[in-house]
């Protein structure tokens, strides 16, 4: 049986969580030759209001796109966390983000909280980079795609001249998930 | 090359009522053809449903004979794809402004080089004789057994306004005016209305005591001037009669074709 | 970076394929879920020396591509349900005066507005008889951007093959997911070039009369055949007729040309077929939540496959009825009230073994939600 990883990236919009998963999904197929799809909730507002995406990767074909019970959930939203954390896959990995998520209750999952958002403001400045960060700290965490293929993946849909802004949150993320790492 | 040779012969006698003023606007349409010395290969009439739009059965063009109110929609992908072709759409009332009235505006806005010609009659004659957007209030009409209470439009004003860079209006009875007002509508770069005022003896004429044809044609040389003419000042009443508006605009074809020229070189550097 | 290989929602791989398919034209409306087709011919079909245009409704669109198309050009326009409902008089026109065009239906949730950004597959039925009048048309689907690029690339060959509207039916789900798309190369794939005629200047030309083998050749607007091209009734070159014998033979043309060629117009995949008891009938995104449900009980031994029909119209009842003949019972797992039920009821012998899974608040389809239903019909209970 092929490995294949679920995850969903939940939070609100304007965070970036929708192209943190198209970034993932396409280097696990452009950068690692994997199978993987990306799907979204849709609602009519472009900004605000919370998000969903679902992220499957795998070496075998996928038919059904929806992640029910993903082992891997992201947050990054206080109300993303009480929706979607129970429905995590025992022995998962919960990641949020010490800013925006109060941990309240116990899963059967490893949770980690990282200080992602303070970091990038810290060091950076600038909000917009967060989700790389989010990425990059997910990668240092999991292993689950080689960190070069997210990073050739970010250069191509990031403009040049915010690229150099981009791979120093995606560093930043990764030195805060390595911490974490099993 | 002469008149008859625009003509599909074997089509005639057409299918208009005696007294028509649609036959008129055929003969003054290709009148203006034949004088510009137009090539047949490169025109494209195009028209919707009703008695108006038999019109392109009639000449030797490519002819497209669409749905009612359409036929600007359709014109509008032919001269986009091959814009060297003339593309002519002549219109009844409810082509160019009932069920088609959204389209005329946005053909006008567009400025896309097609030549509208309204052949108002003020009535929808093939389906016997009920009012249309052009018949003003006051007419009678089967749908409008106590006479209408609909507001007209005016189609020269209503195209001014849509950003048409030719407008110009004439009567069947003013055959050779008609000619040269779209002879200048063909030449033109940009979109051109011509309002050809006909008449429908069948329909509007007897319900509205406007006579016979030659009544009502006599209508349409008494209550119409020529813009600038004295008698208009006299009579401001009157409809006017001429060009009221010619100029010059960036063209649709002619500006997708830089978008084209952008697009390219961003492929190619 | 390979790039024959993209990551890309359904709609993109709908563009790649008309591109790949030699799209020269397209006219559309905005509309969600479909309106990324629109965005992405805006900027590909400028750098290839084609037309773009947005018109000022959808009903506009269907007229302006069909007018391109008789310049030449190949055309296609992309919609969901609202708008499908507006183009359905110019898709009869399309029909009755046989012009090659291709129009997208990424379908969403109704009827009227509906449940704009949601999934269903409740269009199964307009797409067959939503112009009013007697005709046929072809419709295909596809649950997989793979088979999204194919079956663009087969709706514009049927198009000109046939000279007819082809429909694109894709769903929310397949329109805006993301997946791997390995683009063609040059060849791998067959393209189906505008049949023009051989008749030469100042010969008479019937656009009107078919070949021997039921094939139209057409001549471009602009060219040297000046022709008719109405939605009236019409004989051999164009010009309207209400003639009863030419009446009669060009309804019996126009439907004959498509129902006579359900088998080379047919397009279908099997998975886990091969002796199954229990046979899933689906399409679209559904499909993809049967196939999933079929592969995971296969591994645990039971006989469940799936028919997976690719084209829905015309429907292929033959298919239909032999692949599913030794079946237990058979489930059409689809998102509406049964609209491709009814036609595998009418195609197999036992109708009364054919069952309905289904889902229509918006959500897509489950394995679950299939496996109980299966459960039902298997005596075993939920």
């Amino acid at each position: 049986m092929s490995e294949r990883i679920r995850m969903v990236f939940s939070g609100s919009g304007g965070q970036g969580v929708i192209t943190a998963a198209i970034i993932l999904a396409e280097a696990a197929v452009i950068y690692e030759g994997k199978n993987a799809t990306q799907s979204q909730s849709y609602g009519a507002a472009a900004r605000g209001g919370s998000t969903r995406s679902d992220i499957i990767i795998s070496d075998g074909e996928i038919n059904f796109p929806e992640v029910t019970q993903p082992n891997i959930l992201v947050c990054l939203t206080e109300e993303a966390y009480t929706t979607y954390s129970p429905i995590i896959r025992p022995g998962g990995t919960l990641l949020t983000d010490s800013r925006f998520v109060q941990i309240t209750r116990k899963v059967d999952a490893r949770q980690v909280e990282l200080p992602m958002y303070e970091t990038v403001m810290e060091k950076i400045g600038k909000p917009v980079v967060f989700n790389i960060c989010v990425l990059g700290a997910l990668l240092g965490l999991t292993e689950i795609l080689k960190p070069e293929s997210v990073m050739a993946a970010i250069a191509d849909r990031v403009p040049k001249d915010f690229l150099t802004m981009n791979n120093r949150a995606f560093d930043l993320g990764l030195v805060l998930g390595a911490q974490f790492r099993k | 090359m002469a008149v008859k040779d625009y003509l599909r012969e074997r089509f005639f006698p057409h299918m208009w009522c005696p007294g028509c003023g649609h036959g008129t606007i055929l003969n003054a349409l290709v009148h203006a053809v034949e004088e510009l010395e137009l090539n047949k290969n490169e025109i494209v009439m195009v028209s919707g449903i009703g008695c108006s739009a038999r019109i392109s059965g009639y000449v030797d063009f490519h002819s497209l004979h669409t749905l009612h109110g359409r036929a600007l929609a359709f014109a509008t992908g032919v001269k986009l794809s091959r814009p060297n072709l003339k593309v002519l759409v002549p219109m009844g009332d409810g082509d160019a402004l009932a069920i088609g009235g959204n389209h005329f505006i946005h053909a006008a806005r567009r400025n896309i080089d097609i030549t509208a010609i309204v052949m108002n009659n003020r009535i929808y004659g093939m389906t016997g004789g009920q009012f249309s957007p052009l018949s003003g209030p006051g007419v009678k009409a089967t749908t409008a057994p106590y006479t209408t209470i609909d507001n007209n439009f005016d189609v020269v004003e209503l195209a001014k306004a849509a950003g048409a860079s030719f407008v110009a209006r004439s009567t069947a009875y003013h055959v050779k005016e008609s000619t040269e007002l779209l002879k200048k509508a063909i030449l033109h770069k940009g979109f051109s209305v011509v309002e050809i005022l006909s008449q429908c003896p069948t329909h509007y004429g007897r319900k509205n005591k406007e006579g016979d044809a030659v009544g009502m044609l006599e209508l349409q040389k008494t209550n119409t001037a020529k813009l600038g003419s004295k008698a208009l000042e006299d009579n401001p009443g009157l409809i006017p009669r001429g060009i009221f508006v010619e100029k010059e605009c960036p063209e649709y074809c002619e500006e997708y074709d830089k978008i084209i020229a952008q697009a390219m070189k961003g492929r190619n550097s | 970076m390979n790039k024959k290989v993209r990551f890309l929602q359904g709609n993109e791989a709908c563009v790649e394929g008309a591109i790949y398919a030699g799209v020269d034209f397209f006219a559309g409306y905005p509309i969600t879920p479909s309106t990324e087709i629109a965005e992405r011919l805006s900027e590909y079909l400028p750098q290839r020396g084609g037309k773009f245009i947005q018109m000022e409704d959808e009903i506009a669109s269907m007229c302006a591509i069909i007018g391109a198309s008789l310049t030449g050009k190949k055309v296609m326009t992309a919609t969901s349900g609202p708008g499908f409902s507006l183009k359905q008089e110019a898709i009869g026109y399309a029909c009755m005066a046989e012009i090659p065009c291709v129009i997208a239906n990424v379908q969403r949730g109704g009827p009227s507005t509906g449940n704009p950004t949601h999934v269903s597959q409740g269009d199964i039925n307009q797409a067959r008889w939503g112009t009013h009048g007697d005709h046929s048309i072809i419709a295909l689907t596809a649950s997989n951007h793979q088979d999204v690029f194919k079956m663009t690339v087969d709706a514009f060959n049927m198009a000109e093959t046939y000279r007819t509207p082809v429909i694109l039916l894709f769903d929310e789900v397949i329109g805006h997911m993301r997946e791997k798309l390995v683009i063609p190369e040059e060849g791998e794939l067959e393209i189906v070039d505008r049949l023009r005629t051989s008749v030469p200047k100042d010969v008479d030309y019937h656009p009107y009369l078919p070949r021997e083998d039921g094939r139209l050749p057409m001549s471009d607007f602009g060219g040297e055949h000046r022709y008719n091209v109405t939605g009236l009734f019409h004989d051999m070159w164009g010009f309207p007729s209400n003639n009863p014998k030419i009446v009669n033979e060009l309804l019996r043309h126009l439907v004959d040309k498509i129902d006579n060629n359900v088998q080379a117009i047919t397009r279908y995949k099997e998975h886990c077929l091969e002796g199954a008891e229990y046979i899933l009938v689906s399409y679209g995104s559904s499909a993809r939540s049967a196939i999933h449900l079929a592969q995971n009980r296969r591994n645990k031994g039971e006989k469940i496959g799936v028919l997976e029909l690719q084209s829905l119209w015309p429907f292929p009842t033959e298919l239909v009825r032999e692949k599913c003949a030794r079946a237990k019972a058979v489930l059409v797992v689809e998102m509406n009230m049964g609209q491709v039920l009814t036609q595998v009821k009418a195609a197999v012998d036992n109708p009364d073994r054919v069952f309905l899974a289904n889902r229509i608040d918006g959500k897509l389809i489950t394995p679950s939600d299939i496996k109980r239903l299966l459960r039902v019909i298997q005596g075993r209970g939920v």
